[in-house]
């Protein structure tokens, strides 16, 4: 347990100074809430019909930026090698990883979520939900990214590697993400597409780690 | 927190042959250690000796042969063995260059099982006034001894060494050389790989290109 707590700790700093870690993350998203109406054009009909699935596709997105890096530096300066060796095991090595990595990013791209699609032409009534999707979503960002990063372990082109992976796996969290705002906004249920995005999201949580204990272990060796 | 029972004692690599890709590296070593006994494992470059440590450790699969942990006479189980009483030193030491001297040993203490504090892995390898430095600005020597503090923070039964010795100055060889001889009069076991003899007493084993 107290093993657990350092690793903890350690992740979390090494996480907020991964590859510009949040702000890098949140700037990325910023960009995109920017660039939209200059591509589409000012109409706030258009904006706002485009707001939460583009606000959902981009979260998507800028959640893959600090992920190549989340075992790849372990890999290469043998620290890897060191945590194998800890009495916790390599699966709850990955979970904590990636939970690290969900507090650091995730979270305060939930945090950003909501304003964005706010400034896209969202209704500010659906802040509360959209944040509360996106934070889902994180979690299952970061658990299934870590997938993708621990098989592209030792890999040339790493990063094209984890988006083939991991996209695709992705889009039942977009579907249900921005299904739920969707809903809501017109009328609808928002609590089942909710309830199988936080599904989807926990399930990512409880087989991932084991996933990413097997692709490490076959990288190490 | 290891009982007794279950305190690793002994050592026995029967036959194991371990390749990397389809290049065969060492064929049938054999190998026993008991407690307080240290192996220098010597050989030309690219032979297999830090293949060899890796397998002890674990990370690799040996192609064939058997490599068994003892507590006296009975068999303990290799995982459980690995992840309580082995300490892997490697060329490349998982210290990360942004975090200080003192934030990473406290963090591999606490993950290697350490109960006391730092103290005394700090004055046996003399990393007091490093502690509050980023590990970027040590040098190659003290980044080795930060890396060998960790096996004295949490005290482990096996040391594996990967040239532990190699970027040391002669003072602090001597100051090694004693951590590495209280740690064999505790009981503990030691396999290091070297180039240069080490100045301790024990066994060695001479790897050969396989054929």
């Amino acid at each position: 347990m107290r093993a657990l707590r350092a690793l903890f700790e350690r992740e979390l700093s090494l996480a907020f100074g991964r590859g510009g870690g949040p702000l890098l993350a949140c700037g990325f998203y910023a960009g995109i809430a920017v660039m939209l109406p200059l591509a589409e054009g000012p109409d706030p009909a258009r904006l706002s019909a485009v707001a939460v699935g583009a606000a959902f596709a981009t979260l998507a997105l800028a959640s893959l930026i600090s992920l190549e890096r989340l075992f790849e530096r372990d890999f290469d300066d043998g620290a890897l090698d060191l945590l194998t060796l800890g009495g916790a095991g390599l699966a709850l090595v990955s979970a904590v990883k990636c939970f690290a990595q969900w507090l650091a990013t995730g979270l305060p791209l939930a945090i950003v979520a909501p304003l964005v699609a706010i400034s896209l032409g969202a209704s500010p009534s659906t802040a509360p939900l959209i944040g509360l999707a996106s934070l889902l979503a994180g979690l299952g960002f970061s658990f299934i990214g870590g997938i993708g990063a621990a098989l592209a372990l030792g890999t040339r082109q790493g990063g094209v590697l984890i988006a083939l992976i991991v996209l695709p796996l992705f889009t039942p969290l977009i579907v249900f993400g921005a299904g739920a705002i969707q809903a809501f906004q017109s009328g609808l249920e928002a609590g089942p597409p909710l309830a199988l995005l936080a599904a989807y999201a926990l399930c990512a949580c409880a087989l991932a780690p084991f996933a990413m204990a097997a692709a490490c272990r076959n990288a190490l060796n | 927190m290891t009982e007794n029972a279950s305190r690793l004692s002994g050592l026995k690599l029967e036959a194991v042959t371990l390749s990397r890709g389809a290049r065969r590296l060492v064929a049938d070593v054999n190998l026993s250690l008991s407690a307080g006994e240290l192996v220098s494992v010597t050989g030309a470059n690219g032979v297999g000796k830090t293949s060899l440590i890796r397998a002890i450790a674990g990370l690799i699969a040996p192609d064939s042969g058997v490599i068994d942990f003892f507590s006296g006479l009975s068999a303990l189980d290799a995982e459980t063995v690995r992840t309580e009483q082995v300490h892997l030193l490697a060329h490349q030491d998982g210290l990360k260059s942004a975090r200080t001297v003192r934030q990473e040993l406290t963090f591999w203490s606490q993950w290697f099982g350490g109960q006391a504090g730092l103290d005394t892995a700090v004055e046996a390898l003399a990393l007091r006034a490093l502690l509050d430095l980023e590990v970027r600005k040590l040098s190659a020597g003290q980044r080795r001894r930060l890396a060998l503090a960790r096996l004295v923070a949490a005290p482990r039964r096996l040391w594996l060494l990967d040239e532990p010795m190699a970027p040391l100055d002669a003072l602090n060889r001597e100051r090694l050389a004693e951590v590495m001889d209280q740690h064999l009069k505790a009981g503990g076991m030691i396999i290091a790989a070297v180039h240069d003899a080490l100045p301790l007493a024990g066994k060695t084993l001479q790897l050969e290109r396989a054929s």
